[in-house]
Parts: C-alpha cells; structure tokens; sequence
C-alpha cells in the first residue's frame, strides 16, 4: 500500500466516514484494501456500482457517513439513482473515482467513457474534481469537508497519470 | 404456477396493514411506487423512508440502512418488479448476513405503476428461491392473509436476515401519497433517530 492509498484513507477517517462501498479497480485496490482493513470504516463490497449508491443512502439515513469507490464507467451505470436518491434527498456523497481512459490507458475501449465522462457529471451539476498529479491529493481533506457541508453528491476523478501508470 | 394463478390472494392494503402491527421501533423503507402507497395508507411514521425513485435500490438502502442501525430492526417493503430490477443485490446483502433486516416482496406478478405488464415473477419466477439459493436465514412465499401474523411475529421476534414474498392481488387500490418531497422525508427520518438533517 503506497503512501497516497495511506492518505486517503486517512483523510476519509478524519472525516468521519465510517461507511464505504467499492467495485473492484486495479487503480484503487490499495486503497480499497486500505479500507477493508481500517477499523473505523465498515466495508462492503457491491456487485454493481447502483447497488452501492443504495447502500451508501442507507447508511447515511441511519446516521453513518458514507462514501464510494468506482471507476468512471460507473457514471453511466449510476445516473437514475444518482439523480432520484442522492440528488432528490439531498444526500452527501464522496465519490472516488478511477478515470479510466486517459492518457497510459491500453484498453481503447475505456476511452469511449472517457470522453464522455467529464460532460456527463456536468450535466448532473455534481461537483468535480480531477487529481492528475500526485500533489493534487492535498485537496483531497477540503474537498470531502466540502461534501459535507453542501450535501451533494461529489465526484474525485484520479487518472492514470496521478496513480502513476496502470 | 397454474393453480395459484387460479388462486385469490390477499389485497395489498390488508397485507401490509397486518404487516406493519405493533411496529414498535422498526425502520422501514418502501420501494417506489405501490409499495410507497401501501405503507404511507397504514399509516405514517417519522420511521419510515418512502422512496419515489431509484428503481431496484430498496434492499440496498435498507442493507445500509440495517448496517447503520444494527439495534433496529429494518424492514423492506417492495414490489416484484422493483426487486427483480435491483435482483443482484441480494447476493450482496447475503453476503453481509444482517440479523436484523427483512425484505418483503408484494408480488402481484405485474408493474403496476406502469400500465399493468406481465413481470417475471408473473411468469413463474420464484424470488423467495432465490433468497434462499443465497442463503437467507429464512425465505418464505406466502399466499394468504392468515400467513401474514406468523412472519410478522417472526420478524419481531427473531435475529435472522429474512426475505419473504407474499402473492397479492392486482387490485389496485386508490392512490395515498406521502410527502412528495425527498429532502423532507430525509430531514424527518434522520431527526427522529437523533441525527440532524447533515
């Protein structure tokens, strides 16, 4: 586990989030392993990146902060619920997304969402983030904090450049 | 299927008016539609989190929900189609093995919010077997009224991760809606556990 999977986790626990879900991502697997190991964050893995928006709602109407942690293909997987749960009821929602297909991607067809992936979170008014060098992760604390405090969902895109190759 | 086709089951409203009995402290999360209906006309609760979208993220959110609120017993009011929508989350919850969450599916074998078409539960699938191919602690299929008090008292009374399909008529009964508003619904349900709005 590097360093950067270490803060992340870090900075999650600073801010009281004790709930994340995750859809496997080679990107993300140290800190998803980071997460599963933490005490203070429960972990439960979903199938599909809509199950873990549900999930994620449940967890902050019974009073847990809440997080996910998906690659951004899920963006298209997640709209309607996205927009009828965690936009409708007003829920805050990190979200830490892989940014598969961007430059070092060698799977061409990750850069069909890609493309699409920056303007779609535009059109759901859902505020966004874009780690692309290592230092940007400094945000990461003012940026959940930021969550918190408007209720909405947020999106941290990390690309390949920022995790340093696949 | 033939025979419990030709079969009357229980109406909705009676079903989920025996259901919701002596709640007591009980969370409860309705799937959309119908299901939203049936819960608010039993009567309205600060407990309860009525969704009005989100089709196939009722047992999700109550597997977060349960998760959250392990002292609470959480229970799950949907319809077949929404839960054959959000079908893949039943292995998940399985997985996680909550002792304290119920999943109850109104199968009426139809979408009934959306002009009555055949769903597959009314086609012959059997969602209760499926709960119990993932293990559920308990997985029943009811088809009468009289049914309904023994999973009620078996909800209460018992710490197991339940799932149970109760057969419904197609009757559709009048509309009754809860507040149509999602960050109210939110807002009433968080304060009345002790948390503030955010």
């Amino acid at each position: 586990m590097s360093e950067i999977d270490k803060k992340i986790v870090n900075d999650f626990v600073n801010n009281k989030i004790e709930f994340v879900t995750t859809v496997p991502c080679k990107q993300l697997a140290g800190v998803i392993d980071e997460i599963d190991s933490n005490d203070s964050i429960y972990h439960i893995p979903s199938n599909k990146e809509d199950e873990g928006i549900g999930l994620c709602a449940g967890a902050f109407m019974g009073g847990k902060r809440s997080a996910i942690i998906m690659q951004n293909t899920a963006i298209g997987v997640t709209v309607n619920t996205l927009v009828t749960l965690t936009q409708f009821y007003r829920l805050p929602l990190p979200m830490l997304i892989s940014y598969r297909g961007e430059l070092g991607e060698p799977v061409a067809c990750q850069v069909e969402m890609a493309v699409h992936t920056k303007a779609l979170l535009a059109q759901l008014h859902i505020p966004t983030y874009h780690f692309h060098n290592e230092d940007d992760v400094n945000e990461l604390d003012a940026i959940l904090k930021h969550t918190f405090m408007c209720n909405k969902p947020v999106a941290i895109l990390t690309d390949a450049t920022f995790w340093k190759g696949y | 299927m033939e025979q419990l086709n030709k079969k009357i089951f229980p109406n909705r409203r009676s079903v989920v008016g025996k259901l919701l009995k002596e709640r007591q402290d009980m969370l409860v999360v309705t799937g959309l539609g119908s299901s939203t209906y049936d819960v608010y006309a039993a009567g309205d609760h600060n407990n309860n989190f009525y969704l009005w979208g989100a089709m196939g993220s009722a047992a999700t959110v109550g597997l977060g929900l349960a998760n959250s609120q392990p002292t609470r017993k959480v229970l799950v009011i949907t319809g077949d189609g929404e839960m054959l929508m959000g079908i893949g989350a039943l292995a998940t919850i399985a997985v996680q093995r909550p002792t304290n969450l119920t999943i109850v599916v109104l199968d009426n074998g139809h979408y009934g919010e959306t002009g009555m078409q055949q769903s597959h539960a009314g086609k012959g699938i059997q969602l209760d077997r499926i709960a119990h191919a993932c293990e559920f602690d308990y997985s029943v299929q009811l088809t009468t009224l009289e049914e309904i008090e023994s999973l009620r008292q078996h909800i209460h009374s018992n710490e197991s991760l339940n799932f149970a399909v109760i057969k419904i008529s197609t009757e559709n009964p009048p509309r009754t809606m809860p507040s149509r508003d999602g960050v109210h619904i939110k807002n009433r349900f968080r304060i009345s556990l002790g948390f503030p709005p955010n």
